[in-house]
This record gives structure tokens, C-alpha cells and sequence, in this order.
């Protein structure tokens, strides 16, 4: 991989620039079937693997069905003294219900269920197209933009071990078990960090380009 | 002058990069025309965004320790704790290690994101110690990071939905919870404010006075 220092200013779009540090490359100088990352600061400029596209739309829809579980079944359980009480995510989400919490509430509630669910939709809306060799959707663009802009506020592995905090903190109060949601709920955070790992934003990103045909070998 | 780290940006080929693909343009194209982010070569406005969220993330980050996080209820005795006192709780309590994690992510990590973003924001105006690959770890690092200190809004969401046992025990959320999170969210968006970009433009600068340094004192 090497500087572009004497340019084809024409051709634009054989140039890819690192967003972290601006330092420029030609993408025919990165060999596109290893990782390359920018030389200075190590950001990951291309992550290509065999046949993602499909891996990642399969990722998305067992995801999809995983969290309408996790939503259905009881998340945390707890007993003290005979008395017992069941949470489910929803009830979680929700436990700012007074006054000035209930922004507290909406804001959790995102973080750990909307956004995760819209990131996946947005993402089969993208790739489906591409993966099977259709045309993009005419908005697949923005909704890719809109699914790298909510990424931070995904939080949801955050909220997993949140769990387990809990559970130690409430040890010697009353006894917690894990329902079967809290493990459909593991399961999803899992998917999401593999699915993050494989995607390679810059083939996505080149074959979303307008007027050119989808022509990189990764997605299919 | 052709070290590792003087490379070509797209600032030097009269170029401007898009951040969110990486797409290249001509400096004059203000949208990208693949993705529909807005293009600026250098953000000239980010650094004051940075100063405004910091300072709603410190400002937000002080109520939070001073009030309660939570209020237990057993057997009718109620008591309140601050994040400091839960964790000085669970030290009593035996649970050293949940302790630790609750002081780190709480106090911990806000305190040192707060003093990170200010120092990486005053550095580009001025010289720096650090070189720019270090102060490009240490920006990773904030951003990585700073979204695990919102565990702690999410153990007190976990706990007051779960332990509602009528007389038995109850656990209710404090008003710290909700001033805890806007601080994360604040300086979460104070590091997102931040063009990495500018950590690279001075090292040029930088290097060849360096490099006058190194030749006096030989
Ligand atoms: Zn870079
Ligand atoms: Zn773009």
C-alpha cells in the first residue's frame, strides 16, 4: 500500500481518503482481497471476506427473530422470602416512569432495542439488494449513512453485562435467575459484534457509487 | 522530509474527503454524491461544538454525584445511595470487584474522557508532547470507551424494574440517573464534534522543528 503522490485527479473514484486522518491512497495500490489499514493511523480502510454479504443477511434475520423473543419471554427473575418477581426487556426499558425519567426511559429503550432492530433492517434494506446482484434501492444510501450514524448508540452488549452487574449487586438481597430472553438477548449481542466485524463499509460504500455497476467481488 | 507519517492528504491535492465513505471530491463539492454527508476539508466550527458538549457533559456530571441513583427499600427502611456511596456499599458488602467496576466506569472514565477531549482539543492550537499517532490512539480510545460508562444508568433500569417485591424489598431510580446519562450522551457527542483530522495537519511543522532540535544539540 503506498501514497498516492502523483495522481489521476480525474479519476476520483480510484482514490480512497482515511476519514480519521485524511492521508489519501489508490485503491488499485491496496490489494482488495487482504485488509488494508491506513499507514499512519490504523484505521481500517477495506476488511474484504469471501461471500460477507450472504453471511451478514443471514446474521440479520436470525437477529430479527431473536429479539421478538427477547421482547416475548421473561428477562430476569427474581425471589426473596417466598415473594418473586418476573422483568421482561420492555419492563427494563421502562423502569424511569415518573416525571422527568421518562426521558430516561425512551432514551434506554433505544439504545438497547430500537436501535439495534433499525440497524438490521436498515442493513438488509442495503445489502439485499446488492447481494443479489439487483440494482441498489434508491435510498440505500442514506439509510446505509443513517446505520453507520446510529452505531455508537447501539448498546445493547452494554447492556448484557449490565445484567450480570446486577445480578451481583443484588446477591445478598434476593436471588436472580436468567430467563430465556436474557439468553436470546446474549445471543444477539454476539451476532451484532460479528456482523459489525465482517462488514466492509468501503465495498458497501462502492457499490452503493451512482452511476456505476456494483463491481467488486466481495458482496456476492 | 518523507517519513512514514508525512503522507499526501486530500487537503494537498486540493481535494476534500468525505468522512463518512471515504470518497474523494473536488474541494468545491459541498454534499458528497455518494452518501449525502456534508463535505468540509477541516471542520472549522468542530472544535467550539467540542467546548459547547463538553461543558454540558461537566456540568451534567457533577448533579449526578451529589444526588441519589437509587433508592432501597427493605422492609421499610429506605436508603439512598450516590454512585460513590454504592460503591463504598458493595466494598462493605464484600463485592470488591463489582466495586471496582462501578468506581472505574463511573468515575473513572468520565473524569479521564473529560481531560482527554480537553487535552486533544487544546492541542491543535498548540504544540503538543504527544505525537500524533499517540494522540490518535488516545481520540480511538475516547471514542471507544465512552459508551461503557452508560452500564451504570442500565443497573439501576435492570434493578428497579426487577426488585418491586411490594414490602419485601424495593429499588426505585434517583434523579442522578437521568443527569448521569445526559452527561454520557453530552460527551459522547463532544468526542463525535472532534475532527481527527486535525491532530495530523501540524506534524509537519512539528517534525522539521524537531528535527532542527535534533540537529543543534549533535
Ligand atoms: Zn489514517
Ligand atoms: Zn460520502
Amino acid at each position: 500500500m503506498s501514497s498516492a503522490s502523483s495522481p489521476l485527479t480525474s479519476d476520483l473514484t480510484a482514490l480512497i481518503a482515511c476519514p480519521q486522518c485524511d492521508a489519501i491512497y489508490r485503491v488499485r495500490d491496496l490489494d482488495h482481497t487482504v485488509e488494508a489499514r491506513c499507514t499512519r493511523c490504523h484505521t481500517e480502510l477495506i476488511a474484504p471476506r469471501l461471500k460477507a454479504g450472504m453471511v451478514i443477511i443471514m446474521l440479520s434475520l436470525t437477529t430479527l427473530i431473536l429479539v421478538f423473543g427477547a421482547l416475548w419471554f421473561p428477562f430476569l427473575e427474581i425471589t426473596r422470602a417466598g415473594l418473586s418477581n418476573s422483568a421482561t426487556l420492555i419492563d427494563a426499558a421502562l423502569a424511569f416512569s415518573s416525571g422527568p425519567l421518562m426521558f430516561l426511559s425512551l432514551a434506554v429503550l433505544a439504545m438497547i432495542v430500537l436501535i439495534p432492530l433499525a440497524r438490521v433492517l436498515l442493513t438488509l434494506y442495503v445489502l439485499v439488494p446488492v447481494v443479489f446482484d439487483r440494482p441498489p434501492r434508491s435510498r440505500a444510501a442514506q439509510a446505509f449513512r443513517l446505520s453507520e450514524d446510529l452505531r455508537p448508540w447501539s448498546m445493547a452488549e452494554i447492556f448484557a453485562i449490565g445484567c450480570a452487574v446486577s445480578l451481583v449487586k443484588v446477591a445478598d438481597l434476593a436471588r436472580i435467575e436468567f430467563g430465556p430472553a436474557f439468553w436470546m438477548f446474549s445471543a444477539v449481542v454476539i451476532i451484532i459484534l460479528i456482523q459489525d466485524s465482517y462488514l466492509c463499509r468501503w465495498s458497501v460504500w462502492a457499490s452503493l457509487e451512482p452511476e456505476n455497476e456494483p463491481k467488486n467481488e466481495q458482496e456476492r | 522530509m518523507s517519513g512514514p507519517y508525512d503522507m499526501v492528504t486530500a487537503r494537498d491535492m486540493g481535494l476534500v474527503a468525505c468522512r463518512r465513505c471515504a470518497r474523494v471530491w473536488q474541494m468545491d463539492q459541498e454534499v458528497c454524491g455518494r452518501c449525502g454527508a456534508a463535505l468540509a476539508s477541516r471542520d472549522h466550527t468542530s472544535l467550539s461544538r467540542v467546548w459547547a458538549w463538553l461543558v454540558m457533559g461537566i456540568s451534567f456530571y457533577i448533579p449526578a454525584n451529589i444526588y441519589p441513583m437509587l433508592s432501597t427499600t427493605v422492609l421499610l427502611r429506605s436508603t439512598e445511595d450516590t454512585i460513590i456511596g454504592g460503591a463504598i456499599e458493595l466494598i462493605h458488602h464484600d463485592s470488591v470487584g463489582i466495586a471496582i467496576i462501578i468506581l472505574v466506569a463511573s468515575v473513572l472514565i468520565p473524569v479521564a474522557k473529560f481531560v482527554a477531549i480537553a487535552y486533544l482539543a487544546l492541542s491543535i492550537r498548540r504544540s503538543s508532547d504527544l505525537s500524533a499517532q499517540s494522540r490518535h490512539r488516545l481520540y480511538e480510545l475516547v471514542e471507544y470507551i465512552g459508551r461503557w460508562s452508560m452500564i451504570d444508568v442500565f443497573v439501576v433500569a435492570i434493578l428497579s424494574s426487577l426488585v418491586q417485591l411490594n414490602v419485601a424489598a424495593s429499588i426505585n431510580p434517583g434523579v442522578a440517573s437521568l443527569s448521569f446519562a445526559l452527561s454520557v450522551i453530552f460527551t459522547m457527542l463532544s468526542a463525535q464534534a472532534f475532527d481527527s483530522r486535525m491532530i495530523w495537519d501540524n506534524i509537519k511543522s512539528a517534525k522539521q522543528n524537531r528535527d532542527t532540535a535534533e540537529t543543534i544539540a549533535s
